[in-house]
């Protein structure tokens, strides 16, 4: 049968067929030159070099490791490392230059937001938000009023030292007291203080408040930190009350929360984690989001 | 030739049918001989002026300027730039490539159907360094006859001292093949000598490397199993074709039926009809690609028209008309064997819409080129805020604002805005001119980012308002705009 199969010839174009048929219809047979084939033996050749050269078969406890030594994670390693070496020189002149060079300097600035822009996605964006934008409780870092100061230097005073983070003696430390819950003041105290601080920047009171006697309430327990005229007090952290810009909202609950609780947000002095040359960066980036002094 | 049907029977035996016939066979080497002729000189001429302008283009010098390289074509993967001549194409502009593609391939749209493949048989690489390959083949070991004779018989040494010969050219050849290509990606006589003493980059040694081994196989040793097996174009031109195209065929009613020139005599004097080939097989013996020519139109026909030089040498000596063998059509096939005279139809619908497209496009292309600013302004504006509100209430957007400078020559660019009313513009990082304009240095051929923050007091109420930057170069020859938005609560 094979024998007969094999001289099957296409009456019409002369050519044997394969001897396979579907339905009254063969296929003429145009074989490939072999080496075609040598070509798919070359590329197994090619996988068992592969198991050999680098790592492949799973153990028990790991896998080969392949006689390169290639390995990801070192290989990870050294691309961080020449990473690193391209960026010394910038780095250098970053760490010589001041932080108002930095901010003069064209070359340096673009570097600096480059770098400070990964640093702070890396290690403020979980708090403040990926452009800063910041939340209840978290600091919007675009807006133009500041805690603890908003120059450069201050900046990098916060960013080193953090905010009531204890492990860091230098840390910004004054806390807010809670009226409320110490029992300093009154309820109906409270209401007449928080009145008295909306109208400080121009929002709506209670109607019949007594703005007297929060103005008073004020004089006597707020202004010591937040100032008489309620501008704040940025070695303290006390925020300028008199501002549209509202760490913890500026509707009436929300102030009468704040009064009765006290207290306020701790940072991390990311002094203990990030080089002083990534806390210029980062001060950098931070000054020029916009909102910077 | 079996005359009954192939496949008349019900299925065999299945478990059989499996070993019927060979998958793989060795390949059939082609030893494709030397022929005279205006074909083979036009295919000659073709292949020293495209060879000529690989190898030496990037040794071509075009002055751009100081802070610009100076070679004409260059292709800087570095530094991200493509140079032509007066053109510099940075990364962003890369539709003029796509363009570039798509005309390129209506223009071998149109090549096939005005003329079949003549791009395979005379301007595809592959054809033109197997035939250059083929000429060193032939100078060592002789023609088609010595080749076929030599290769059948032992290894003497002095065949091995020929294939050493021949091998070792091929290598040079392909070597400087590999090594005009890595020129086009730096400056030529720079990375000439750094080649020279060694000192060139790595990936300079490995393309050189890479490019030697791809040219002497495909052009020494696969030739024309590329176009059978491996290229897809033979397979696209099959449905791109028409029968109006000119393609070398055999004219049918001119040769058949064939005869020797003993007998066609015979039979002329007898007074009955005798075809004008003679069966000598010069056009089968010349083909590069092996295949009879006299079959009708076929797989590995190239097109290159050097059986048609072969034929016509033959012709002459036998006292026949030439073009036995010629560039004809399918439609003049069937009308030479009904009788009618031969029609040519070059300009039809088919031609006419490619060449159109090629014009438009082309056009469309040059347009865009010769009419594109030196300038550019992009715009990011920052997601997260959207806005800020300020202490005094005003409320602010941010935004990241990218300048490009194609001059030669650092520019400096003033930002103005405009759609926002009691708008004030802060540039982070700007330098202050002489009459206290803000301003933004870019570099010559560079591009710069910076953040500008846009602030109101006078917020719309809303919502988003559509708000355009406009760029100006120091010297105000021209502007370049970007339109974005103002975000309001």
């Amino acid at each position: 049968m094979s024998e007969a199969a094999k001289e099957k010839v296409d009456p019409l174009t002369g050519k044997a067929t394969t001897g396979h048929e579907w339905d009254g219809i063969g296929e003429l047979n145009t074989p490939l030159p072999r080496w075609w084939l040598w070509t798919f033996y070359a590329t197994i050749a090619w996988a068992f070099l592969y198991w050999i050269a680098y790592p492949a078969w799973p153990l028990l406890t790991g896998a080969t490791s392949g006689v390169l030594g290639w390995h990801s994670r070192s290989a990870v390693v050294d691309e961080v490392a020449n990473l690193q070496t391209l960026r010394d020189p910038m780095n250098a002149r970053l760490a010589a230059a001041s932080l108002p060079e930095i901010e003069k300097t064209p070359e340096l600035l673009s570097f600096a937001r480059a770098e400070g822009s990964a640093i702070f996605a890396n290690n403020c964006a979980p708090c403040h938000g990926a452009g800063g934008q910041g939340s209840k409780g978290y600091p919007n870092l675009n807006a133009d009023r500041w805690l603890w100061g908003g120059t450069l230097g201050e900046i990098q005073t916060t960013i080193t030292h953090g905010a009531r983070w204890e492990a860091d003696p230098k840390t910004h430390m004054s806390l807010m007291p809670s009226f409320g819950r110490d029992n300093i003041l009154k309820p109906d105290e409270i209401v007449a203080a928080a009145n008295f601080v909306r109208s400080l920047s121009g929002l709506s009171v209670d109607k019949g408040a007594d703005l007297a006697k929060g103005a008073k309430i004020f004089t006597d327990n707020c202004a010591a930190c937040h100032g008489p005229d309620g501008k704040g007090n940025v070695d303290l952290g006390a925020p300028n009350l008199t501002t549209k810009v509202w760490l913890y909202g500026s509707d009436r609950a929300a102030i009468i929360e704040r009064i009765t609780n006290g207290g306020g947000g701790a940072m991390p002095a990311w002094g203990e984690k990030l080089s002083p040359e990534a806390i210029k960066a980062v001060t950098v980036y931070v000054h020029s989001l916009g909102g910077g002094q | 030739m079996n005359a009954t049907p192939v496949i008349a029977q019900p299925a065999a035996l299945p478990e059989e049918e499996d070993d019927f016939a060979p998958l793989y066979e060795a390949a059939q080497k082609v030893y494709p001989q030397r022929v005279a002729g205006a074909f083979r000189r036009l295919k000659s001429g073709l292949l020293i002026f495209t060879l000529g302008v690989y190898y030496l283009l990037p040794f071509a010098r075009w002055q751009r300027g100081p802070n610009e390289p100076s070679q004409a074509v260059l292709v800087d993967l570095a530094h991200r730039r493509f140079y032509f001549f007066f053109i510099e194409l940075w990364p962003q502009e890369v539709y003029f490539f796509t363009g570039l593609l798509i005309v390129a391939a209506l223009i071998l749209f149109l090549m096939n159907a005005v003329a079949g493949r003549i791009w395979c048989g005379y301007l595809c690489p592959q054809t033109v360094w197997t035939d250059l390959f083929l000429a060193v083949e032939r100078l060592i070991e002789g023609d088609r006859r010595d080749r076929m004779h030599k290769d059948a018989g032992s290894l003497t040494p002095r065949r091995i001292l020929e294939k050493t010969t021949k091998h070792g050219i091929w290598l040079v050849i392909a070597w400087w093949t590999g090594g005009a290509w890595v020129l086009y990606f730096a400056d030529a006589p720079t990375l000439v000598a750094q080649l020279a003493t060694f000192t060139a980059p790595f990936v300079a040694y490995a393309a050189i490397g890479v490019l030697t081994l791809t040219t002497y196989a495909l052009a020494g040793h696969m030739r024309e199993q590329v176009c059978l097996y491996m290229c897809p174009w033979p397979r696209i031109q099959a449905a791109l074709t028409d029968e109006n195209a000119l393609n070398v065929t055999y004219r049918l009613d001119r040769g058949e039926p064939r005869n020797s020139v003993k007998k066609a005599a015979l039979l002329r004097r007898a007074g009955e009809r005798s075809g004008d080939c003679i069966d000598c097989l010069q056009c089968v013996a010349v083909c590069p690609t092996g295949v009879d020519i006299r079959d009708g139109a076929n797989l590995g026909c190239i097109q290159c028209g050097l059986c048609i030089d072969a034929c016509d040498a033959v012709m002459r000596k036998v006292g026949r008309p030439t073009r036995l063998i010629a560039y004809d059509t399918d439609v003049n096939i069937k009308r030479r064997q009904a009788g009618l005279t031969p029609v040519y139809r070059l300009v039809r619908p088919r031609t006419i819409l490619y060449a159109a497209l090629i014009v438009a496009i082309g056009g469309a292309m040059l347009y865009a080129l010769v009419g594109r600013s030196h300038y550019g302004i992009a715009i990011i504006h920052d997601r997260n805020p959207l806005y800020v509100r300020l202490a005094s209430g005003a409320i602010r957007n941010a935004y990241t604002v990218r300048l490009t400078n194609k001059d030669a020559q650092p520019r400096k660019f003033a930002l103005t805005l405009s759609g926002l009313k009691d708008a004030k513009i802060e540039i982070v990082g700007a330098e202050l001119d002489a009459s206290g304009q803000e301003y933004v240095e870019v570099g010559p051929d560079k591009t710069q980012e910076v953040r500008v923050l846009v602030s109101t007091g006078a917020p719309p109420q809303t919502g988003s308002t559509p708000i355009s930057f406009a760029a100006r170069a120091e010297e105000g020859r021209t502007q370049v705009v970007a339109a974005d938005h103002f975000w309001s609560p």
